[in-house]
């Protein structure tokens, strides 16, 4: 059964510093995660695939994710080294090799704007440490559709440019440090 | 935007593209919302104008207007040999494979400014089947079209062009094959005569040859699944039996009405190409 009757997916977004703060993030997910989880982390665009890597500590199936792949509970998907990742109706993932944003290809804002757009009001977003202000505008749309915002502590970020520019633009219901992020997703006891 | 706002610029996109499809006789009502939306909201904040349909106002009256329009929905900024490793496997395992059919026919469908169509030449011809080859590049854009088929290039995209050709296992230099104008490179005249460039819909146009190997590489990504449906027909309709379809690295078939019509060969990270089965 579904815990979270009024979430439809969760987004993530991160940069600098992010890798450490995903690894902790899937780490604390239980094998029974109950919606889709959409992940977003800034890496150049001859990075390789980071999946592999996050996969190996993560009870959920996590890898980059294809074009048109239909969202599934309880999947974990990557955006891509070097596309976007949207949400289109379905729903499903649409990728975009359209110019990057904030100097990033993927990019955390066109996520959280196509959720949005798709989900309404039914989605949780997360924005983690960053060096830049990528995702504030997004996490404002979620926040606006009414849906639930979460900011990682910036000052327990290892960087907390971004986290400080989502919270200045958009605000948040929560600004918890990444274990308790963990803690939360993992019982999905916060509503 | 709050969602009051979110839906009517839903309903002026609508209002948009079925004038656009009326007037220009161009369908883009297919295409993937997510990016759509993302574009049009760029051509707007770009227009000057506050509302996509006083937008629309003027691109129904005045062709420039659809013209800069047209940039913002169709037109992809590429490189030479971007994805390395996707030219080499057709210069390591395509290539082989068509060079033993007596002529070659190639179709790069949605070839905008013309970077891979260039390429798919240069890669031709070091592998010693240009003469027997026939390139179609076609796209729905006509000022895109134009550029492509100049085969002009400006010097300051040439330096990523040679690493990228050098990557894909280029034999010689990239220099090789063009020679310097204007303000930049443009590509030997013995290339271009091997390339038909022509005015081509995925949504709305037929199959219009017989060929080997389709190569669409970050076309699909932005049709919905119906439109991408279409496109793989007429690319399954006009391959030969185990002829190729050559895709963007995280594109795939596998979603679509026509996966079991394709299977997936060589087995390479990055490298999508399928074979018709």
């Amino acid at each position: 059964m579904n815990r979270w009757p009024d979430v439809d997916a969760v987004l993530v977004g991160a940069s600098a510093g992010g890798v450490d703060a995903l690894l902790k993030l899937c780490a604390a997910l239980p094998a029974d995660f109950p919606v889709p989880l959409l992940l977003v982390l800034h890496r150049p665009a001859s990075g390789g695939s980071l999946a592999p890597l996050l996969a190996s500590r993560c009870a959920l199936p996590l890898s980059d994710a294809w074009d048109k792949q239909p969202l599934r509970a309880g999947e974990v998907l990557l955006a891509p080294a070097d596309y976007h990742m949207l949400v289109a109706p379905g729903p499903c993932i649409a990728l975009s090799r359209d110019a990057p944003l904030n100097w990033s290809r993927p990019a955390i804002d066109p996520l959280f704007e196509s959720a949005t757009d798709v989900f309404g009001a039914r989605l949780l977003g997360v924005i983690l440490t960053g060096a830049n202000t990528d995702g504030a505008l997004g996490a404002r749309a979620l926040r606006q559709a009414g849906g639930e915002l979460w900011v990682q502590n910036p000052k327990q970020a290892i960087v907390p440019t971004m986290p400080q520019a989502a919270l200045d633009l958009a605000g948040a219901d929560l600004a918890p440090g990444i274990e308790e992020i963990g803690h939360l997703l993992g019982n999905g006891k916060w509503r | 935007m709050n969602s009051e706002d979110s839906q009517l610029f839903d309903l002026e996109i609508k209002a948009l593209l079925e004038a656009i499809l009326l007037h220009y006789q161009q369908d883009f009502r297919l295409y993937s919302p997510a990016s759509l939306r993302r574009r049009l909201r760029q051509a707007l904040a770009q227009s000057g104008f506050e509302r996509l349909s006083q937008l629309q106002d003027h691109v129904l009256r005045d062709g420039e207007h659809f013209t800069r329009l047209l940039q913002f929905l169709t037109v992809q900024v590429s490189e030479m040999f971007r994805d390395p490793a996707y030219f080499r496997s057709l210069r390591e395992n395509v290539l082989p494979e068509l060079s033993t059919w007596p002529s070659i026919k190639i179709w790069v469908a949605g070839c905008s400014r013309g970077e891979e169509v260039w390429s798919m030449a240069v890669l031709l011809k070091e592998e010693g089947l240009l003469e027997r080859s026939i390139i179609y590049a076609t796209d729905i854009n006509p000022e895109a079209l134009r550029q492509a088929e100049a085969g002009v290039f400006p010097l300051d995209r040439v330096q990523r062009f040679s690493s990228n050709y050098l990557a894909a296992g280029g034999r010689g230099s990239l220099s090789d094959h063009y020679h310097a104008a204007y303000d930049g490179i443009v590509f030997d005249r013995q290339l271009k005569r091997q390339i038909v460039f022509a005015d081509h819909s995925l949504a709305t146009d037929a199959v219009f040859s017989e060929v080997h190997l389709v190569s669409c590489r970050n076309v699909l990504i932005y049709f919905d699944q119906t439109l991408q449906d279409r496109a793989v027909g007429l690319f399954r309709e006009s391959l030969v039996r185990r002829g190729f379809v050559g895709l963007g690295s995280r594109e795939s078939l596998q979603f679509g009405r026509h996966a079991g019509d394709f299977e997936l060969c060589f087995a390479e990270p990055d490298v999508r190409i399928y074979r018709r089965v």
